[in-house]
């Protein structure tokens, strides 16, 4: 260094930065921060994107898992035959024309020592019970007529005003006003849970209930087996067609420019938004052939159409990762192509096949758009004994309760998600099993 | 016979000639088994094939073209007045003799001859039989609709005699060709290989389908509505005319409805851009494998929660929230807005874009990374500088595929954007996308020849084509960046 | 020394007796003749009218570097090469009198007559058991389940492999040692009782020990089988094989008796190979 100092500025100049070029802890500084900081974006994205996953999560299932409970009453009931069958005949038309929500009124006034005939009162009192359970009661007499005349304890459906006020959706801290719930209903629902005769129940009507403009009373059984009898269809059709097509593909189709299209096209129909698919059946199934709206029969032909292009991937990728060894195997103790394929390279492919088609049931459960267009947004009402009758699909029960002015069935729309992505859940796990357990690695 | 018991029948038919033929396979080969071609399984098969199949075939064809002609008979004996009419209304008398010819089949003679003397008779005893005509059916109308039962009575005893000779001659045909030296294996593989043809050419068909489909009914649109005006009008108002009468009053341009939708992907592209770009480079370069291991799947996830679900999240959550913070600010933020959708379809298209980033910048070889490590630079600043700009033309074509997906979304903008149709730059205002419009024009009452419901295979059609468009470009893309490092 | 011929090796169809060329001519009507066999890949010649005859109850061993064609001669006798889109076959390949390349022949048929054991040893993925039977299941060669057992154990002493897994025939086939796979392969072609074998390199894949083992069992086979071998090792044609042949760039070059071929070639490039100048 002192050796240098000696020389011409110039020289001295150029030494110094010759040092400083590699020996410049300013820039090292600053260059391992940013190093760190580009760490931490990365770090950031990902909790970003993770705790967007959770939001999404805690959202649905905060809202949505008091709708697995609902708040039942129970009242002893008086089958006043008076009421029911006045005339005595024991004839079914007869039970059906009786006012049965007056029998759960009587009974309610009754425990609360509601005056009947102050009408306040009485409109007050009505309003904590729910107006379906008409059809609950009239039900039980039909089934067995013998129970006219006595008096049964029955544990029947709140309203939804009371049953949101049990599960907090109400705030009793809100002045009168505010509350959809009045100063007197509050103390009289404080008295029947007081007592143990008011309180939740779990909601097996969520599943067996069909479409209701209650919330209280809205249930999945119809979008349930719609679900079902559209994923049964799209089972029976689209596997045996993709496997079938997948493997004329890649086994037995001549190489040329044809089916080099062919794969293309079927690539770029996985990629193609799914409401053009309700647009083809649309136009083709319901106005072509006339098929009935609403029927599942016709979801599942959209759907299939939807599900086939992954199916036909998946099995082409499974087949053609069999090693070509097996195949000369098979032919060199003289199988015929059609033989080798059938007794070697499609068993060895079923894994694969299998897995593929799940996922693409998986992504088929998921699709509401097409079922949109198709007409299976009906309010159904009796369940579908067939695919032919109207009905309506998992995820698009989820959108009708979504687009519902009621604000019960926020939580019943936030309930059928939990039990869409329950579903989905158990089909992803099945996969990830069969996957590991089975996919063979050549 | 019915279609449906002749085709079972001809089942059992194949059925019967297989054990038939497998017996007499066995006891040609006894004895001389290696001299035979094919084992009894497929002489059995051959003679099933040959009884059932060549019946079945010409069945089917006889089945999709008959109500054709039977139709055109039927129709050219309705009375010259109402041939004279529009179709539509040739079309609703049809209408009336298939249920008559209906109600009728089950009349005795002297039923049928009061329903012939007599309109109003006839139309009480129809009802008797459970068929509910608007009109009470004049005798010509009767009289169609017999020469509709006789035809068809016809036609199915002429389907089931011909199914029944062609069967029997089939099973002779084969019978007799059953020998050592038939090989009888190559027949029943090249029906199996033919069979598999036919279902792949089902893939095919979906496509044609679909194009067609979607293109014939927007062609019919654009009849009416001319092609310029859609595609360049900024007015969207349909006006639901009254049914039947098949007006065009209403405007129905493009314009503002594609703003809405690359607006709202836009918003979209900008949220899950960075955090799936960013999260694919720490994932791929920073990260444990333990850590990848478990988050790369996690992201995943967001891909696979059913897009109803995300609305449904925007309209509970999201909206509110937005709506929440602006007022704080004090700025009015719709619940439907350009923000809320476009922030909420960003989530979802985080995946594609961090997985296939994940991929590309995978791919890019190490050789390159240690040029730069040779060279003193930071991870970081290899990464910017060598890997990324390496990888750009693979990123760009994932941006791409995410906002083909974003486009092509629907579930999210029906419940998370607006209904109508805004030409807008203000984020916090809601605005309407493509396929918004398209469930809007089909749901409820539909009358299907009208513009107004014509316009959604239009808007199909665009939607179709955009995406395709995208799709096929950005696989380019990818493909040619592949090459480069293969 | 004989002159280098560059014209093709092209045997005149005279009936039976082979090359005039070749000193040690076999007595008896051969098993397998090729006559004028070429071989194009697209517009790639691979094969030039090759012509030989393969005596029954021996070995022939063809020899010859890298991409003589030796492996796509031997895929003609059993028609593999129909497998290969782009391959087209002249010529014919006479198998106990009937020409296997008319055109009303069934390759399938063929490839029951004229077995095959590949250079890699490639068992099906199924038990040991299965992979004898396929065989004689699919050509209905068993009309019972004790006949078919009879068959697949016949065929596993035959192959030398019994004794190692008489008590676990129902284990994976995969799962034996390489030597055990490929010896498992030779009981699968020889349960379809074939009247030839080809064998492709068997022993390419295998340890010494292993191939010391295969060889021994080539031996034995030929007593009851006409077998075709192609080898890459000189050695173990000169151990294993009756008669010899040696192919250079798509020609057969030299054909005679083993003991000829390797100790007085006629010809030099079959010189310069045996004495290790190529391939």
């Amino acid at each position: 260094m002192s050796v240098l100092a000696d020389e011409s500025s110039v020289t001295g100049l150029a030494a110094v930065s010759a040092e400083s070029r590699f020996d410049n802890p300013a820039l090292m500084r600053r260059r391992r921060r940013a190093e760190v900081r580009f760490q931490l974006y990365g770090l950031l994205a990902i909790a970003l994107g993770l705790s967007c996953l959770v939001i999404l999560f805690t959202s649905i299932i905060g809202n949505g898992w008091t709708a697995f409970f609902q708040t039942s009453i129970e009242l002893p009931i008086t089958f006043d035959a008076q009421e029911i069958d006045p005339d005595g005949t024991r004839k079914p038309s007869a039970f059906a024309s009786a006012n049965y929500q007056k029998l759960a009124y009587t009974a309610l006034y009754k425990i609360l020592g509601v005056d009947p005939s102050i009408r306040p009162q009485r409109t007050a009192a009505n309003a904590l019970l729910s107006r379906e359970i008409d059809s609950q009661l009239r039900e039980m007499v039909t089934a067995d007529p013998s129970i006219i005349g006595s008096t049964k304890k029955v544990w029947v459906l709140a309203s939804g005003n009371a049953d949101a006020l049990l599960k907090g959706k109400i705030d009793r801290k809100l002045p009168q006003e505010n509350r959809q719930i009045s100063d007197q209903q509050l103390a009289w629902i404080d008295q029947l849970t007081g007592s143990g005769i008011m309180k939740k129940l779990f909601n097996t009507g969520l599943f067996t209930n069909t479409a209701s403009s209650q919330p209280e009373t809205a249930g999945l059984a119809v979008a349930l087996l719609g679900s079902f009898y559209i994923m049964l269809i799209v089972v029976l059709l689209s596997v045996p067609l993709g496997v079938a097509a997948a493997i004329y593909l890649e086994e037995f189709a001549p190489r040329n420019r044809f089916t080099d299209l062919i794969e293309v096209n079927i690539n770029n129909l996985a990629a193609v938004p799914s409401i053009v698919f309700g647009l083809l059946g649309l136009a083709v199934f319901i106005n072509f052939a006339g098929l009935p709206r609403s029927a599942s029969l016709v979801g599942g032909l959209v759907l299939t159409l939807r599900t086939l292009p992954t199916v036909i991937i998946a099995t082409r990728a499974a087949i053609s990762a069999v090693p070509p060894s097996i195949r000369e195997a098979a032919l060199g103790v003289g199988a015929s192509k059609v033989q080798t394929v059938f007794h070697h390279v499609l068993p060895l492919s079923l894994p694969g096949i299998i897995t593929g088609t799940i996922l693409g049931l998986i992504q088929a459960l998921g699709e509401t758009a097409p079922l949109l267009m198709i007409g299976m947004v009906a309010f159904v009402v009796d369940v579908p004994s067939s695919p032919l009758d109207p009905a309506t699909a998992l995820p698009v029960q989820i959108y009708m309760w979504a687009t519902e002015a009621e604000r019960g069935f926020v939580e019943k729309t936030a309930g059928a998600t939990i039990v869409l992505l329950m579903i989905l859940a158990v089909m992803n796990i099945i996969t990830m099993v069969l996957r590991k357990r089975y996919e063979r690695k050549w | 016979m019915s279609l449906s018991s002749l085709l079972l029948s001809l089942s059992g038919a194949g059925l019967i000639a297989f054990f038939i033929g497998f017996l007499r396979a066995k006891i040609m080969a006894r004895g001389k088994e290696r001299s035979v071609h094919s084992r009894p399984g497929y002489h059995a098969g051959f003679l099933a094939l040959w009884t059932s199949l060549p019946a079945i075939i010409v069945l089917l064809i006889w089945a999709a073209v008959e109500p054709r002609f039977i139709d055109r008979e039927v129709q050219s004996s309705l009375s010259a007045q109402v041939l004279q009419g529009s179709e539509a209304q040739i079309g609703l008398t049809m209408g009336v003799v298939r249920s008559v010819a209906a109600g009728i089949k089950t009349f005795s003679r002297e039923e049928l001859e009061a329903a012939k003397a007599n309109p109003q008779e006839a139309q009480r005893l129809l009802s008797q039989k459970g068929i509910i005509v608007a009109s009470a059916p004049g005798r010509a109308i009767i009289d169609s609709a017999e020469l509709l039962n006789e035809l068809n009575a016809k036609s199915s005893l002429a389907k089931t005699y011909t199914a029944a000779i062609l069967a029997l001659l089939g099973f002779v045909i084969a019978f007799i060709r059953i020998s050592p030296n038939l090989r009888a294996r190559n027949s029943v593989e090249r029906v199996v290989v033919a069979g598999l043809m036919v279902a792949s050419s089902v893939a095919i068909l979906t496509t044609a389908g679909i194009v067609l489909s979607v293109l014939f009914q927007s062609l019919d649109f654009f009849n009416r509505v001319s092609i310029i005006d859609f595609l360049t009008g900024t007015v969207w108002d349909p006006r639901f005319a009254d049914a039947g009468s098949g007006s065009t009053e209403g405007q129905f341009g493009l314009v503002p409805l594609m703003w809405g939708t690359l607006y709202i992907s836009f918003v979209a592209l900008v949220v899950a851009v960075p955090i799936g770009l960013f999260a694919a480079i720490y994932m791929s370069e920073y990260a444990h494998p333990k850590v990848r291991a478990t988050v790369k799947p996690l992201l995943e996830m967001l891909a696979g929660i059913p897009t109803i679900v995300y609305g449904f999240f925007a309209v509970i959550t999201v909206g509110p929230f937005l709506n929440f913070i602006g007022s704080k600010a004090g700025l009015v933020i719709q619940p439907t807005s350009v923000l809320t959708a476009g922030i909420v379809m960003g989530i979802m298209i985080i995946p594609f874009v961090s997985s296939l980033s994940d991929d590309i910048i995978s791919a890019v070889p190490l050789a390159l990374r240690e040029g730069s490590y040779g060279l003193g630079a930071t991870q970081s600043e290899t990464i910017k500088r060598v890997v990324l700009p390496a990888a750009l033309p693979g990123i760009v074509g994932a941006i791409l595929l995410a906002a083909s997906r974003a486009i092509g979304e629907t579930m999210i903008v029906v419940l998370a954007a607006g209904i109508a149709a805004n030409l807008t730059l203000n984020p916090f205002e809601s605005v309407t996308t493509i396929t918004v419009k398209i469930v809007s024009q089909l749901t409820g009452d539909l009358e299907f020849n009208t513009p107004q419901t014509l316009v959604a295979f239009a808007l199909g059609l665009t939607l179709f084509v955009l995406t395709l468009g995208l799709n096929v470009y950005a696989l380019y893309i990818v493909r040619k960046y592949r090459e480069q490092y293969e | 020394m004989v002159e280098i011929s560059i014209a093709p090796a092209s045997i005149a169809p005279s009936a039976g007796n082979g090359a005039e060329r070749s000193s040690g001519t076999f007595r008896g009507d051969p098993k397998v003749s090729a006559r004028d066999v070429s071989v194009f890949y697209g517009e790639k010649q691979a094969l030039f009218n090759v012509g030989i005859e393969i005596a029954d109850h021996s070995v022939t061993a063809f020899i010859g570097p890298s991409g003589c064609g030796k492996t796509t001669f031997l895929r003609c006798f059993n028609r593999m090469n129909d497998t290969i889109a782009s391959a087209r076959v002249q010529g014919e390949i006479i198998v106990q009198g009937k020409n296997i390349y008319d055109p009303d022949v069934d390759p399938v048929q063929v490839r029951a007559r004229v077995g095959m054991v590949f250079q890699k040893p490639n068992p099906f993925p199924k038990t040991i058991f299965e992979n004898v039977a396929y065989g004689p299941r699919i050509h209905g060669l068993a009309k019972s389940k004790p006949e078919l057992e009879e068959i697949v154990v016949k065929s596993l002493q035959r192959a030398g492999l019994f004794n190692e897994v008489k008590d676990r025939l129902n284990s994976e086939g995969t799962g034996l040692s390489g030597g055990q796979q490929q010896r498992l392969c030779i009981a699968r072609a020889i349960a379809v009782s074939p009247e030839v074998i080809l064998m492709d390199e068997p022993c390419s894949a295998l340890d010494p020990i292993a191939t010391a083992k295969v060889e021994e069992l080539i031996d034995e086979l030929r007593t009851n089988y006409c077998i075709v071998i192609v080898t890459h090792n000189m050695q173990q044609a000169a151990r294993v094989s009756q008669r010899t042949a040696f192919f250079h760039l798509g020609y057969l070059v030299e054909e005679d008796t083993t003991d000829q071929i390797f100790t007085n070639p006629k010809d030099k490039r079959t010189q310069d190979y045996i004495t290790g100048r190529f391939g």
